[in-house]
Order: structure tokens, then C-alpha cells, then sequence
């Protein structure tokens, strides 16, 4: 029903398409690691080698693990699975908080150490007045 | 197929429409400012720069739905050489670009206070970036090339092109780590914003809604007065 050309055209399209999705997709498969913005401590766990390079690694600040000496910031980032300790001098951000997420930026010491140069607050896809978030209590 | 396209009949629509979509806009607008900016509660853990939200989350979908309509036209003007698809794909492409600069814009002012940067290389934050390159190669393609034909062909080509980008975008912070965060609205799952920030971000995405379709209808209307000033009854 449709002419011999917009039967070509809507073939060169479809090839086009496939092709980018294609190359895209394995493009992006093969940059996993540079696509991600942080590595999770578990993931920093099963790391070969450990780089000299800048990495980040996020998670939840563990409970009561912030520990804040003169010049200093400790805490601990979990992913309720491995932890890791993180130390860091200079201002945190203001959502910056035990139980919240957190990017932290920097270079890793050992598996179980990372000194970070600098703390991004990573907030959750949650949004509440006050009054509903002590309603529900925290979790 | 498409063969019908009159631009004196979509033109009587186009020149009259504008004031009405106007009219809406403006009180919507008022509405959804007034909801998002004094009614609605401040977020137990952002406070006050959740309202930078009702801009922000509207203008990045608007900007990405856009383009997905723009891709759809380019792809119905290129394969059935309907000009009257590549004439609203060329008038929704300029909305859409406003709105993704105002999606990056104020996602870098929300970013400051509350992840501790303006700008951070993440998957959703790149491509976003990506998507706006994509509407200023569309928008310039059309300046630059002269030809109708080739100006078609090669804007059709950009909008496809451009189209892989957009499920990238959307899932970006669930295939990858973000800083950015996952969707809070979902049509499948729960949503994880609360309903007094819900009700002004939906009436904040309608009225963004009215004024892309305003900016539209103008842009559209002007493409219609080209044509018919070069004499044509039909194209």
C-alpha cells in the first residue's frame, strides 16, 4: 500500500536505529565503570588493586559513626552489607547526617580506609512536610 | 497516508488558539506559584529548597517529552515526506530547549545547598546535558541549511538520533549509581513525594504544559504564515 520509497526510508531508519542503539549499548557496557558515579564499600571490597587514583564511593552514613575531632570528620559509610571508614577535613555539606546518603570523593587507603577530599550529600527520592516525617517516625 | 494537510483550515486554529492557551497559562501559573511557593509545606530534610523542585522536576520532563514528540514527527515527516510533520517538530523544538536550560539551571542552584556542588558528572546530569546538545544541533540545523529537502532530512536525522538519548535519560538513575536520585513519581510503583508537594507539582507541570503549547501554537502559526506568503494552498 505504501510506495517502493517510503518502504526504503522507513528500512534506513530501522537500520539506523539498531545501529546506534547497538553501539551505544555497547559503548556504555564496556564504560560500566566510568558510567557510575560511586562505588557501594562492597564493591570497593572485591577491588583487585587498590588505584592511586580519585574515586568515590557512596552509601548511607552509618548511626552514630560520626566522630568530629578539631580539623576532622570520621564516619562510616555502609551499604548494610560492608563498611568502610572515611576520613575528612574541611565542611560537610548541610544534609550531611547519620542514616542519610553520601558521596564521598577522595582516595582509598586500603580496602577498609578512604581519605576523602570532598563530601557530597546524595538525598533520597523523598519528599515530606516535617509533621508527616515524625508521624511515620524514623526507620 | 497524510496526505490532507490544509494550512488555511490548522491556521484558522493556530492564529486564534494563542489567547485562550494564554489566558489558562497565566492562571494556572498563579495557581501553581501559589501552591508551590506559599501554601505547600517545607520538606522535613531540605527545607525551603524543595521548592526549587516545582521548576525543576515539571521542566525536565516537559523537556524530554518534547523531544520524544519532536523524534516521533521527524520520524512520521521522514519516512512519508509529510512537511507538514517537519513544520510542528521544528515549532515544538524551541519550548523544549528553554525548558531543558531551566531543568539544568535550577537543578545546579538545588544541587549547591543540598548535594554540596552545582555539577556532578552522573549518568542522569550528562545526559541530560546530551539531550540539550541535541536540541541545539536540531535548532541549528535549521538556520544553517537552506535547502528543503536537505533541511528535512538532516533535522529528521539529529531528532532520531537524538531520540536513543532520552530512555537513557530517563533511566539513567536506575541502570547506573547517580548523585542524582530515583524518580519520586511513579506510574507502576509508589510515589515518594507526599500529596501536599504533589498537588503544586502536578498544577506546576500544567501550567509548563500550557506555555510549551502556547510557545507551539506561536511558532507553529508563524511556519503556517511562511507558507501560505509563498503562495501555496497546500505543500
Amino acid at each position: 500500500m505504501y510506495g517502493k520509497k517510503v518502504k526504503l526510508r522507513f528500512l534506513f531508519l530501522t537500520l539506523i536505529l539498531v545501529s546506534v542503539i547497538l553501539s551505544v549499548f555497547l559503548i556504555l557496557q564496556s564504560l560500566k565503570e566510568n558510567v557510575i558515579y560511586f562505588q557501594s564499600p562492597s564493591e570497593i571490597k572485591i577491588l583487585v588493586e587498590i588505584d592511586k587514583k580519585k574515586i568515590r564511593v557512596g552509601g548511607m552514613v552509618k548511626d552514630q559513626s560520626i566522630t568530629i575531632n578539631t580539623n576532622e570528620v570520621n564516619f562510616i559509610i555502609t551499604d548494610f552489607k560492608n563498611e568502610i571508614n572515611v576520613t575528612y577535613s574541611g565542611a560537610v555539606p548541610n544534609l550531611f547526617a547519620e542514616g542519610k546518603g553520601v558521596v564521598a570523593e577522595g582516595f582509598l587507603k586500603d580496602r577498609n580506609y578512604f581519605l576523602a577530599t570532598k563530601i557530597l550529600a546524595k538525598h533520597d527520592e523523598n519528599y515530606m512536610p516535617p509533621e508527616v516525617k515524625e508521624a511515620i517516625g524514623d526507620k | 497516508m497524510f496526505k490532507s494537510f490544509e494550512p488555511n483550515k490548522i491556521f484558522a486554529i493556530t492564529s486564534k488558539a494563542p489567547k485562550y492557551v494564554l489566558f489558562l497559562f497565566i492562571v494556572v501559573l498563579t495557581i501553581g506559584l501559589t501552591e508551590a511557593l506559599i501554601l505547600s509545606p517545607e520538606d522535613y530534610k531540605q527545607s525551603h529548597a524543595v521548592r526549587i523542585m516545582y521548576v525543576h522536576v515539571p521542566s525536565a520532563w516537559i523537556s524530554l517529552g518534547i523531544f520524544s514528540f519532536l523524534a516521533l514527527f521527524s520520524v512520521g515527516s521522514f519516512i512519508f515526506k509529510n512537511k507538514n510533520f517537519s513544520l510542528i517538530s521544528k515549532s515544538l523544538a524551541p519550548s523544549g530547549f528553554v525548558f531543558n536550560i531551566i531543568a539544568l539551571v535550577t537543578g545546579a542552584i538545588w544541587g549547591k545547598p543540598t548535594w554540596g556542588t552545582w555539577w556532578a558528572w552522573d549518568a542522569r546530569i550528562t545526559s541530560m546535558l546530551i539531550l540539550a546538545l541535541f536540541y541545539a544541533l536540531y535548532l541549528l540545523a535549521w538556520r544553517i541549511y537552506g535547502d528543503k529537502e536537505q533541511v528535512i532530512k538532516i533535522t529528521s536525522i539529529i531528532a532520531i538520533l537524538g531520540a536513543v538519548n532520552v530512555p537513557i535519560t530517563k533511566f539513567s538513575v536506575d541502570w547506573w549509581n547517580t548523585l542524582h536520585q530515583s524518580a519520586s513519581v511513579n506510574v507502576l510503583s509508589n510515589t515518594s513525594i507526599h500529596i501536599s508537594m504533589l498537588i503544586p507539582l502536578g498544577i506546576m507541570t500544567a501550567a509548563f504544559t500550557l506555555f510549551s503549547l502556547l510557545i507551539f501554537l506561536m511558532k507553529y502559526n508563524t511556519e503556517l504564515i511562511k507558507v501560505k506568503n509563498k503562495g501555496l494552498d497546500r505543500l
